[in-house]
């Protein structure tokens, strides 16, 4: 029988303790796989002032490039007992919000297309009716160039997608990504 | 690989636009470009299983809370969690959370001049059933004033939260009750275009939910998207489209 979707209504901003768990924000805690990098960056409105009640999940492949989820049955990438691939946190009054997690590897696109290595992101806040999407890629990588997503995007596009390599500590890999809801540099943002 | 299918678009008209002139906290959250479609791949047709390892005791009974019962009108919110072929989906984490009795939120950031209630979180947490069935005890929220506009209400309602079986049919919603004279005042509520799907966001009355000497019973299932017929293989656009 078919029945149609349930729509979208906004998080609003009183879902942080429903929403947030302790350790939520750190994906590597338990001794993942793989380069250790910390996500730091900002929410921004279109006047770029600090969205400071947003959410902010990510979903991504372990340090192998596979996904713990049933429909990736790709036995010759070994799942990670340590590495769940999701992670949740909310921005400060400052709008800024922090995760660590390590670099995933490529996974398989469209007709057998690498992707480069990425992390698939979902932002809600008050004023967002529904989630938006975006993808966190990483500087350097020689799939970007190839990848499908990046390589359809003009140039000024394709850079909001790619974090920015920051003053980082001994221990990890700092990265910087700015999700720009509106105006000039807005953040490309995805339907899926 | 060739077996695994995307997801289907969602319909126009079902999901609010982004930019909704009478919700003011869109005008400058809205992005202005339009969003660049993306064939599904294993990225989007994967996601996090969070389920029943996520709910503790106490987490879908609303109605006590630290030593003691919540004030207000006691019901019960029960429904089934379905995709669009009305295919159960079984095991998937259900997160709600809402305004007391009073319309107050425990919650630093509500400065509504109402009462907290100690015996009342808010805050609830259930899976479904193989069946795809949820239920959960609360209290029936109170509607509560915003700054969106003069003399702005909004209705009585319950947020919640799905994943269902992929990054795809992610869903946050809300969840009304009948016959709230708020609903044709709300810019949230009023944000979705086709009239019968702001329908789906009202809850029913159930008799048969209803716990006698007990609790009212609404009804309210929540449909994520169904499976597309397409395999992930078929697009030979390169995935982007």
């Amino acid at each position: 029988m078919s029945r149609p979707v349930t729509p979208s209504q906004t998080i609003g901003p009183f879902f942080h303790r429903a929403l947030l768990h302790e350790g939520w924000n750190d994906l590597a805690a338990r001794g993942a796989a793989g380069e250790r990098v910390a996500i730091e960056g900002r929410v921004l409105d279109g006047d770029g002032a600090p969205v400071g009640d947003a959410m902010v999940e990510i979903w991504q492949a372990n340090a192998a490039g596979r996904y713990e989820h049933s429909e990736d049955r790709r036995e010759n990438r070994p799942l990670d007992p340590n590495f769940h691939g999701f992670g949740r946190t909310a921005t400060g009054p400052d709008g800024r919000f922090r995760l660590r997690t390590i670099k995933p590897g490529p996974v398989p696109g469209i007709g057998g297309t690498p992707q480069a290595p990425h992390i698939n992101v979902s932002i809600f806040a008050r004023g967002l009716l529904k989630r938006l999407v975006t993808r966190i890629y990483f500087p350097g990588e020689p799939l970007n160039g190839t990848d499908p997503l990046l390589s359809a995007m003009p140039a000024a596009r394709r850079a909001t997608l790619i974090a920015r390599v920051a003053e980082g500590g001994a221990a990890e890999r700092v990265l910087h990504f700015d999700i720009v809801l509106q105006g000039d540099n807005e953040t490309v943002f995805l339907d899926v | 690989m060739n077996t695994l299918l995307g997801y289907r678009r969602i319909a126009e008209g079902i999901d609010p636009p982004y930019d909704h002139g009478a919700y003011v906290s869109t005008h400058r959250r809205a992005p202005k470009r339009p969003l660049v479609q993306i064939a599904h791949t294993l990225s989007e047709i994967t996601g996090p299983r969070l389920g029943a390892e996520m709910v503790g005791a106490g987490d879908t009974d609303l109605t006590r809370f630290a030593g003691g019962e919540a004030l207000g009108e006691r019901i019960v919110v029960t429904g089934r969690v379905l995709d669009e072929d009305g295919r159960a989906i079984s095991n998937a984490l259900v997160e709600i959370w809402q305004a007391n009795s009073a319309g107050r939120y425990a919650h630093d950031v509500d400065r509504h001049d109402a009462p907290l209630d100690p015996h009342f979180s808010g805050v609830g947490r259930v899976a479904t059933g193989a069946d795809g069935v949820y239920r959960l005890a609360t209290i029936k929220p109170a509607a509560y004033p915003w700054k969106n506009h003069y003399n702005a209400w909004r209705p009585q309602h319950i947020h919640f939260s799905l994943f269902g079986p992929s990054f795809a049919t992610r869903l946050i919603t809300q969840m009304y009750f009948p016959g709230d004279p708020l609903l044709k005042l709300d810019p949230i509520y009023q944000s979705v275009p086709d009239p019968a799907a702001r329908e789906r966001l009202v809850c029913a009355f159930d008799i048969e939910a209803t716990v006698p000497e007990r609790a009212l019973g609404y009804r309210f299932d929540i449909v994520l998207r169904g499976r597309s017929a397409t395999p992930l293989e078929g697009d030979a656009k390169g995935g982007v489209r």
